[in-house]
Order: C-alpha cells, then structure tokens, then sequence
C-alpha cells in the first residue's frame, strides 16, 4: 500500500511539473491508473468492497455481479439508498469514526464536492477515463469520475393516459385534469430529484411548485419509486423520477411512456469516489477503475438503460440520444450552496 | 460483602449468597440502559449546536406548524386506533373466553398470526390490498361494480387509511390483556349473581364487564401508546398521505445536516406523555384493586350462544381476515406475480423475486444472520435479566426489590424512536463508543424488551408457591440450587413464552433500528424499509414471507426443546 503510494506521488509530480505550465488548478492531476496484477491480488486478499450507491439496485447487484465473475473472490455488497440517504449515512458514519464505504455512487455532484472540502475522497484516476472521458466528466485532481448520466422527464401509464391527451409540459401538469393523478418523488431523499426540483424551481420558479401542491400529488421517497408507481397504475403521470427505469419498464412490456417537458428535462450526472479510510482501499480501487471501463460503461446503457460518458460505448435503440434532449442546465455549486433552502421550501409547500 | 455476617444470625443463608451482588449488578445494568440515554436526551434537548443552554429547540418545536401539525396528528391517530383497537378486541376477547364460541383455539392463533406480523410489513401489505388506483382490493372493487377507472372504495394513504392499518397489528395486545384477564376472572361471582336471580346478559353487565375493565384500561393504554410510537407504518404511509407524524418527524431531523439537539427536544413530548399516561392509569387502577382476587376459581362460566354460534365465529374470522388472510394473500401473491398488484394466475406466475433475494440481493444475507444473532441474543440476555429481577422482586429476595422493579418496568415509558435517538447520543461518544456494532442495537433491543418480559415473568413467579421453595431451603439447599432445581422447571413455560415474545418483538423493531443501523449491522425490518423506499415491492414480499417462517420455526424449535431440568421435575 504503501510502496504504491509512493509510487503514485512521484508520478503525481512528474506530471504536476508537465502541466503547471498551462494549468493552473489541474496542478495536481494524479496519472492515470491501470489494473495492474499488482492491484488486482491486492483487491484480492481484502476480498471484498462494500460499494454505497444510489443507483437501483437491480442494477447495483448486476453491476456487482459482472465486477465478481470478472475478478472471482473479491465480493461486492451493495448498500443501496437514496442519493440523500446514502450522503447522510455516511456522514453520520465518518462522524462516529466508521470507516465503512469503500467507493461510492451518488446522483448529486454536490455531495462530491462536500466530500472533497472534508478530504475525505483519494485522488483516483482510472486509465480509461482519462482516455476515454470528456474533461467535464471527471474532477481535473482525480477526486470523482461521473459513472452515468441520468435524466428525469415527466412518464405516463398508456392504460391510463392517451398518448394525443399525455402532458407534453411541467406547465401543463397544472391543469386541473390532472389532479390526483401524479406522483412525485421527495428532494429530501434522492439525488435526482434534489437536482431537479432544483433546476425546475430555478428555470420555473417555486410559484410553479405552490401551484403543483394544489394538484393533490403522491409523494414518495425514491426517483427509483415514482416510474413504479405509475407501472403499477396506482398513478397516471409522474412528475419527476428515473428516466431510465420507464424506459426499462417500457422494454419489459410495461404500459409505460416517457416524455421529454418543453420546458426541458432535467439533468443529474451521477459521480463515483473512492474513500480515502477505505477499509478495502484496493478492492475500492480496483471496482472504480473496472466500474469505468468499457465493459461496464457498456453495461449502463444496456442494461441500466443510462447514459454512459465513455466515448467508447455504443447507444442502443429505443431511447432518444442524449444530444437529441432539451436539457435544464445542472448546477452543482448551486444545488450545493442551496441545498438546505430547497428541502426546506419544499416541506413547507408539499408538508411532507 | 464488606461486612461479615455470623452465621447464626441469618439461618437462611447458607453457602455463598449471591442476592447483593445480584441486586447491584442488575440495579448497575438497568441504570445504565435507561439512565444514561435519558441523560443525553435532556441535555441535548437544552443545547443548541455549539453545546450552550439554550430552549430554543422547544420554542421552535412549539412555535413551528412543521412540528405542531405531527404532533396533533399523532395524537388524532393514537386516540382513534386506541378506541378501535377496544372496540373490536374487546368483544372477541369476551367471545373467546367466556362463550362457546366454536373453534376458539383457531381464533387465538390467529390473533396470534397478527401480533407476530411486522407493522411495517403489514403496512407495505396494505398498500398493496387497498392503494386507491392499484390496490388488489379497489381493482376488484371496479371489476364487479364496473366504476370508473378514478373511483376506489379504500384509500390507504389518508389518515384514516393509516390509523387502520395501525389498528390491525395493535389490538392483538388489547385482545391478551381483555381475554387473560377473562380467563382469570373466578366463575363463583357469575355463579352468585345468577342464584340471585340475575339473568346472563344482567350478569355479564353487571359483574363480567366491571371485573374486566381494568384490563380494557390498560389495553386502551398500551394501544394508544403503541400507536403513538410506531414508525414503520406511518414511515411507509404517511409520506405518500402527505402529512407527518411525531416518529417520522424525528427521523427526518437526522438527515443531512443532521440535528441531533432538535430531535431530542421532538423526542420529549412523547416521553413525557407517555410517563403522564402511565401515571394516570396507575392512579386510576391503584383504587380499583378488585382484579385481583385471592383463593382458587372455579372454572369460568361459559356463556351458550345458542344459535349466534357460527355466526360470532365468522364474525371474528371476517375481522380476522383484515390483519392475516389478506395481507399475506397480497404479499403472496406480489412475491409471484410480474408486477406486483397484478393477480397471480399459473401463466404468470415467475420466480424472479425469490431468485433476486436468494441469489442478486447481497445485502440480505448480511441482514437475516444480523437479525437471527440479534434476536437470538437479545431474548436470551432479556429473559435472563427478567427471570433474576422478577424472582428478587416477587420473592422480596432482598431489601430494595422495589427500585429494580420500577427500573425494569420504566423502559416502557420509552419510546422506540427515542430510545434510538438517546442511544445514539450516548454511544457514538468515548467511553462506549457501540455505534456501528451489534452492541447498540442489542442494547437497544434488551431495553424494548425489558418491561414486558419482566411483568410475564413476575406473573409466572406469583403463580408458583413459594413454600415449595421455602421446603427445599429448610432442607438445606442454597438460594440459588433451590431456584434451580425446584422453581426452574415449574418456570419452564413461562420462560419459553418470555423468550419467544422478545425474539418476536426483535423481528417487529424497527424504530429503534432505523436511528442506530449502519451498513455493517443492517436487520431485516430496516432492509424491508429501504427496498419499500425504492418500490421493491416483490422482493420485500419474498423476504416478508421468509421473515415469518423464520419467526414461525425459531417459535416451535424453542418450544421443543426438553427443557432445564423437566425431566428430573417429571421424576
């Protein structure tokens, strides 16, 4: 561990002294990691990683799964929670001096950068990500990699909505047609919807969500629950949640359709870190890097129906492109600095 | 043992007497499992963030609408359930014990079946029964009637829906205080009013029903402050209702950024009120003393149906079918369906829940053998500490009995919820640092536990003379070797029934957990509540199912067990 380390540190200077002389900020850009035989009898002995993410958890245990058949005898456990949940978990955690999550996945960039300012998160930069990543999608010092992009349109249950009278905006949920008839996921709990209740209050207003409590909507805790509670028919339309879980739906013949508002779709790139108390820091690092490779890159958007920032993944049919998608615009620094205003606005108009 | 006693002067005391040591080591233990989570409570109550006195937290708990409307709430929703839960335990409780209500035996073990049902598994079965558009109930109610797609007959998710399903897996409680205490009741004062002249029905209301309504007291009493205190269903209903209540409130005061100083203040009026009502139900008792009579009974007067037989019993069946035959139809049937309120046929009946939680779900396995460790654990510590401080207390074993019996019984004017959030200020601290270890939750689980477990077993110690005892110590056996060999085996039933009411009520927990559980020491109650947060619901399903064929098996395996020393007892 140590050896490795120090290994690193010199590589880290070397490229340090190879780009100060453009970078101000990127100073200190760790190199690019390989899976080494090294690391991976390393992950080996450690055997296990304990991975906290707020991705579904059909997909975690999948993802978790092809990480074990690839390399046997190191076991994934999946702690699966809302983006929110799992922050606050792991804050009470560190705070009482547990040093449980090995890497872990969010859906808001905001706890990354709370996570870097308490220096909890190692500096981590797979190979294929430097290679194979727009800048935008990892942190320029190696802290966090955004493992998939997800979106959170409006969707709606075909048995229960004709597709000429499905809303086609976040304004036209307002019509009084509609009350009783959406379901809606909580900012207090998931990532996703913390980004999005953020940009539709930001681009909309909270009047539009004053508005939205007079509709009579279901509340319900997870972007994972919202598509569903509309498979189930329980409600007709969802006002925010996981896109990709009603495209999912969709393709396993579920009476479900997606909408892209006019207004815009809003946004929320889900990073991944590795814990500098890692109680498995090789494991930790070894399913990050594989976690970012193309094989798994692929696997988030064929089987978790995501959007994958590896160049290198190949698109599936069935779900319109990334680029093609009117997008609100995501705001870290903002979601970060606002955070607390917004779960607590929003208590006070839904009372939940 | 600083002083030596001769021994002349204390005949009854023959070889080593453990009762001091006894007596201060429980006193030392009870103190620092109520005493010290209460003190951090307090005091964090009175602090603000940075540590200095301050009532702030209470003026924003009272001042708040965010804080006030829960509170009225859950008051609104532990009253009516109370009442419900009399209303309907009541009356089965009098059928089953004092009438020829045919089949009685089945209704007791279905009543049973309910108790041992998880509340927030109950809760999650409901939603699935009677969620207004996809309830398995509501589509059949618009198949037969053939109403609009928007029509529903049940709404779970009202606060009516809620005080229901609270309802369901509270009066179980109501229905074995009114029905032992039915059993109990001597049948020579029936016998008297009737030579008098008095008719059944006269006597039922005359005699009967006074005799019992100290039991009804403290059913009401326990319902109520059940109600108060649960999580589980609320936690599942509520937020898709669009209201809080006072434990869901707590709970959401831990998230980022968590304020600890506020829940604690959240936590005290619950506290409070429940120490305010079991005071009051004490005083009202306390004049009342009637239930209990000496002497031995005749047999209990059973009360001829006649013809209302059979329908009393479908009756109680009919309410039986609300907390049992239903809920686990529908966990059933979403444990085998495709989607999970869609109904079971053989065509699309599918084993991909039961594969995911076998084989996908890596969290599982971690979190059934935490359980089993946990509730195994916890019923044997807890029946071991009640069995020792009911036997000081009921024996009068040693002077002071009385503190550690009020010590054992004031855990049940805790709140789960609170005790969660006291322990969890007092163990994520040096010198006991227990957070992130079975510890805490064991800790916690004994604590819950105490107060029931301790009043069964000092029930079960009053029933047993203590001349049996007296007669082995006069022929020369120690305190200890006559508890052993004479009292433990008349014990046995009421231990067994001790153990396995902690080890069901460990199964049920899940405010407690839901404050003090990390990822390494996950149960399966807080695993259920995660998978219910992302609408897993088949899964949940599977694991619920399996979560009560291992309460079922672990009950009957215990109850198998040749017991300590029954065998020399039959001798």
């Amino acid at each position: 561990m140590t050896k490795r380390l120090s290994k690193r540190d010199v590589l880290k200077g070397a490229g340090a002294l190879g780009l100060s002389a453009f970078a101000v900020r990127v100073a200190a850009a760790p190199a690019a990691e390989a899976v080494t035989p090294v690391l991976i009898e390393a992950a080996k002995k450690e055997g296990k990683v304990s991975f906290y993410t707020a991705m579904d958890l059909q997909f975690a245990e999948r993802l978790g799964q092809a990480f074990e058949a690839k390399f046997p005898g190191i076991g994934v456990r999946v702690e699966r929670s809302g983006a929110e949940r799992v922050f606050t978990r792991i804050n009470q955690e560190y705070s009482s001096n547990i040093r449980a999550v090995d890497v872990v996945n969010t859906s808001d960039q905001a706890h990354c950068i709370i996570w870097k300012q308490n220096g909890w998160i190692v500096p981590y930069l797979p190979e294929e990500v430097v290679k194979h990543f727009d800048k935008r999608y990892y942190d320029p010092e190696g802290l966090n990699v955004t493992t998939r992009i997800l979106i959170s349109p409006i969707a709606y249950n075909t048995n229960l909505v004709k597709k000429e009278d499905a809303p086609k905006s976040f304004k036209a949920l307002l019509d009084p047609k509609w009350k009783g008839k959406l379901v809606k996921a909580h900012p207090a709990y998931s990532g996703t919807i913390m980004n999005s209740t953020f940009q539709v209050a930001r681009d909309l207003g909270w009047d539009y969500f004053v508005k939205l409590a007079a509709q009579n909507v279901m509340q319900v805790q997870s972007a994972t629950d919202t598509p569903k509670r509309i498979a189930l028919g329980e409600r007709a339309v969802m006002v925010d949640g996981a896109g990709y879980l009603v495209i999912r739906n969709k393709e396993a013949g579920q009476p479900v359709e997606i909408i892209y508002p006019e207004e815009g779709t809003p946004l929320a790139t889900g990073p991944s870190a590795v814990f500098k108390a890692a109680p498995n820091p090789n494991a930790a690092r070894l399913f990050q890097n594989w976690m970012h490779s193309r094989e798994a890159q692929q696997m988030i958007v064929d089987s978790a129906r995501q959007y994958s920032s590896h160049n290198q993944t190949v698109e599936k049919p069935g779900v319109r492109k990334l680029a093609d998608i009117k997008l609100m615009k995501e705001d870290p620094e903002g979601v970060l600095t606002q955070a607390d205003a917004v779960k607590k606005r929003y208590a006070e108009i839904f009372k939940v | 043992m600083t002083i030596a006693i001769p021994a002349t002067s204390a005949p009854r005391k023959f070889g080593i007497d453990v009762s001091k040591p006894v007596l201060y080591g429980s006193a030392a233990i009870l103190c620092v499992l109520i005493v010290l989570p209460l003190s951090w409570l307090f005091l964090y109550s009175l602090t603000d963030a940075k540590g200095t006195p301050t009532l702030a937290n209470f003026y924003r708990l009272f001042s708040e609408t965010a804080f006030l409307e829960p509170l009225i709430t859950t008051f609104v929703i532990a009253t009516s359930s109370a009442v419900i839960c009399c209303a309907v335990a009541a009356p089965m409780g009098w059928l089953v014990a004092r009438t020829d209500l045919p089949f009685s035996g089945v209704i007791r073990a279905l009543v049973t079946a309910s108790f041992v049902t998880p509340p927030f598994l109950g809760a999650i079965a409901w939603e699935l029964l009677a969620a207004p558009n996809s309830g398995l109930l509501n589509k059949i109610f618009r198949a037969v009637t053939g109403a609009e797609q928007d029509s529903h007959l049940f709404n779970i998710y009202t606060i009516q829906g809620i005080i229901f399903v609270i309802s369901c897996y509270t009066f179980p409680y109501v229905f074995v205080l009114v029905a032992n205490s039915l059993d109990r009741t001597p049948g020579e004062l029936e016998d008297a009013s009737s030579i008098l002249g008095g008719g059944r029905w006269y006597t039922a209301r005359r005699i009967t029903i006074p005799l019992v309504l100290p039991a009804l007291l403290a059913g009401a009493l326990v319902a109520f402050l059940q109600a108060m205190t649960l999580f589980g269903s609320p936690a599942i209903l509520a937020l898709p209702a669009g209201f809080h209540t006072m434990t869901t409130k707590i709970w959401s005061l831990f998230q980022y950024p968590p304020k600890p100083e506020l829940a604690a203040a959240a936590s005290l009026p619950l506290l409070i009120l429940t120490i305010f009502l079991l005071r009051a139900e004490h005083m009202i008792l306390g004049r009342r003393g009637y239930s209990v009579v000496g002497g031995k009974y005749g047999a209990p007067r059973l009360i001829p149906l006649h013809r209302l037989r059979w329908v009393a019993f479908i009756v109680c069946l009919l309410v039986l079918m609300l907390p049992v035959f239903l809920p686990y139809a529908a966990l059933f049937n979403a444990a085998f369906s495709p989607v999970a309120t869609t109904f079971l046929t053989f065509k699309n009946a599918t084993m991909h829940n039961i594969h995911f939680v076998l084989y996908d779900l890596s969290a599982a396995s971690l979190a059934f053998k935490n359980t089993v460790i946990l509730g195994t654990a916890t019923a044997t510590i807890g029946t071991i500490i009640a069995v020792i401080i009911a036997y000081v207390t009921a024996r009068q074993a040693v002077k002071g009995h009385r503190v550690l019996g009020f010590l054992a019984t004031a855990p049940i004017a805790i709140p789960g919820i609170v005790l969660g959030v006291g322990l969890f200020l007092s163990y994520t601290r040096p010198p006991f640092v227990l957070y992130g270890t079975l510890w805490i939750l064991l800790i916690a689980f004994v604590t819950i536990a105490l107060p029931s477990a301790y009043q069964q077993l000092q029930a079960a110690f009053r029933t047993i003379h203590p001349e049996l005892e007296d007669a082995s110590r006069i022929l020369g056996a120690t305190r200890l070797r006559s508890l052993w060999e004479i009292t433990a085996p008349l014990l046995r039933t009421g231990v067994i029934a001790t153990w396995c009411f902690i080890f069901v009520g460990v199964m049920r927990e899940l405010s407690a957990a839901i404050i003090l559980f990390t990822s390494e020491t996950k149960v399966i109650s807080v695993l259920i509540y995660d998978l219910n947060e992302s609408g897993d619901l088949g899964a949940i399903s599977v694991i619920g199912i399996g979560m009560l064929i291992i309460t079922f098996s672990v009950v009957i395996a215990v109850n198998r067990i040749p017991g300590f020393g029954n065998v020399r007892f039959r001798n």
